[in-house]
């Protein structure tokens, strides 16, 4: 009998998952959409993360450049550094890296945030006077975080090839033109759109995550840091499967 | 006298924790019922039961002559906005300035957009419970007497023909009590409102309360009018009273 606990306390967490998920898309289609709000919350998501995403897309770049450059050059291959570095950060590496350093940074910060507006019953308020709280508080972030994500990564994978072209400076003295000619031309259309097309939903599983256990913390100040914990590790997980899952999609559609 | 709220046999259960045993009450049009009784008997989980922030397992709560646990969303929104709450925290959008709290409600219920209108609306709640200078302060700059009155302002603005009140002079000094007491009774002379007003504080009770409901394990013990319950002759019901 006891076994069966934490079964059914995880179906009952998937099926309130489905009802906010609902209540959701419900509310993102209702009139009277929030653009403020959207507004500064894509204005606060991407402000917030810039300084993190440019020093580590840089980082990232001459990283890359600076370990794979012994190898490449024992096969005569370093003029495929470019396209290597191009072809790794845009389809796999800043994808995952800006999806984990948003979930540490948006997600503990919606939960957080929410959270503290649950305990202090101020959601409770909004409910009821009659205001539809998730088309408030919920809508906005979500879709905040699933339009920044890709912009964001977008900029890391700019930076990151940047990083690695100064790179290459180290050893070689390719031009940045030709460089970012090498970069770009090895680039395929199944390269960038599944790439964008996880982002924008790892910016989902971010926004969801922050926002359900806000939504979901109870009982004084020390849930509202469990909701922050909480929305980091279920965003990032679901970063991790999202992007098996979308890798696996990809290879369906692009190679068969 | 029409009821319009009306609770029969209501039961809440949390876990193994049964609340609310089987409580009935009614509150009858324009007046101010005065729910007491120990914590922990349920009287603010009552108050969410009333507008449908809580689910209830058993019994009937009718507002407005209409069960609320049979209410879609559309019906359950509209039943809200013809009540308001004061929460016992105030419940203070503290991210948002005084001014914009009292226009929340204002832009995302009743679909307001005209700003001067809002702005005058606002105003004028601000002056019903003096607060005006404080148009502008964010909520955290405000003493704990402030923030209940403008949780008060935010509720009167809407127009609520109930008020819900939770405790409202809880963790007041005696002196903003009875302000807090003496507006909730010129209020409610002023905008015509119904209240149902759960509290500890009996000096506050004896001020506002047209009828007083006392509740025991769940249940109401008794029920009636403050003179009538201080003489009961239940030790229980006039131990609130001494």
């Amino acid at each position: 009998m006891n076994r069966q606990f934490p079964f059914a306390a995880t179906l009952e967490t998937i099926g309130d998952q489905a009802f906010f998920l609902r209540s959701f898309i419900r509310s993102t289609f209702r009139s009277g959409f929030e653009l403020n709000e959207f507004s500064r919350q894509s204005y606060f998501i991407g402000y917030r993360s810039i300084g993190i995403i440019l020093l580590t897309g840089f980082i990232l770049g001459i990283v890359l450049t600076i370990q794979s450059q012994p190898t490449l050059k024992e096969f005569g291959a370093e003029s495929f550094i470019p396209s290597m570095v191009a072809i790794s950060v845009i389809r796999e590496i800043c994808p995952v890296i800006v999806g984990l350093i948003c979930a540490g940074k948006i997600a503990s910060g919606i939960g957080a945030e929410l959270g503290s507006m649950k305990v202090t019953e101020q959601i409770d308020a909004m409910e009821v006077s009659g205001a539809n709280a998730v088309q408030f508080l919920v809508v906005p972030r979500i879709l905040a975080c699933m339009l920044m994500i890709p912009v964001l990564t977008i900029v890391a994978d700019a930076v990151a090839i940047f990083g690695g072209f100064i790179a290459t400076t180290f050893y070689s003295d390719m031009t940045f033109k030709l460089y970012f000619l090498k970069a770009t031309s090895s680039l395929r259309f199944s390269d960038i759109v599944p790439a964008i097309i996880k982002t924008i939903l790892f910016g989902f599983a971010i926004g969801f995550s922050g926002c359900w256990n806000g939504f979901n913390a109870i009982h004084g100040t020390e849930s509202v840091g469990r909701a922050a914990n909480k929305a980091v590790v279920t965003a990032s997980v679901a970063i991790i499967v999202l992007d098996a899952i979308v890798v696996q999609f990809t290879k369906w559609i692009v190679y068969s | 006298m029409q009821k319009v709220i009306e609770i029969k046999d209501l039961t809440k259960r949390f876990k193994n924790n049964e609340v609310l045993k089987g409580l009935s009450l009614s509150v009858q049009k324009g007046e101010n019922l005065v729910l007491i009784g120990k914590s922990g008997e349920g009287k603010s989980v009552t108050l969410k039961c009333i507008t449908g922030l809580m689910t209830t397992d058993g019994g009937s709560i009718k507002v407005f002559d209409r069960e609320v646990a049979s209410l879609n969303e559309d019906e359950l929104k509209d039943m809200r906005c013809r009540i308001g709450f004061l929460f016992q925290g105030s419940a203070l959008y503290d991210s948002m300035t005084v001014k914009e709290n009292l226009a929340f409600p204002l832009r995302r219920v009743l679909r307001m957009k005209d700003e001067k209108e809002i702005d005058e609306r606002s105003r004028q709640v601000l002056e019903a419970v003096g607060l005006i200078d404080t148009i502008n302060k964010m909520p955290g700059e405000l003493s704990g007497g402030m923030r209940k009155r403008l949780a008060l302002a935010r509720t009167l603005i809407v127009h609520p023909e109930i008020i819900l009140y939770d405790e409202p002079t809880t963790g007041l000094d005696t002196i903003t009590s009875r302000e807090i007491s003496e507006l909730i009774l010129e209020m409610k002379e002023k905008y015509n409102t119904t209240s149902l007003i759960v509290t500890h504080d009996i000096p506050c009770a004896k001020i506002v309360a047209d009828r007083i409901v006392v509740m025991r394990d769940g249940k109401s013990v008794a029920d009636g009018k403050t003179k009538d319950l201080e003489n009961s002759t239940d030790d229980f019901i006039r131990s609130f009273f001494n």
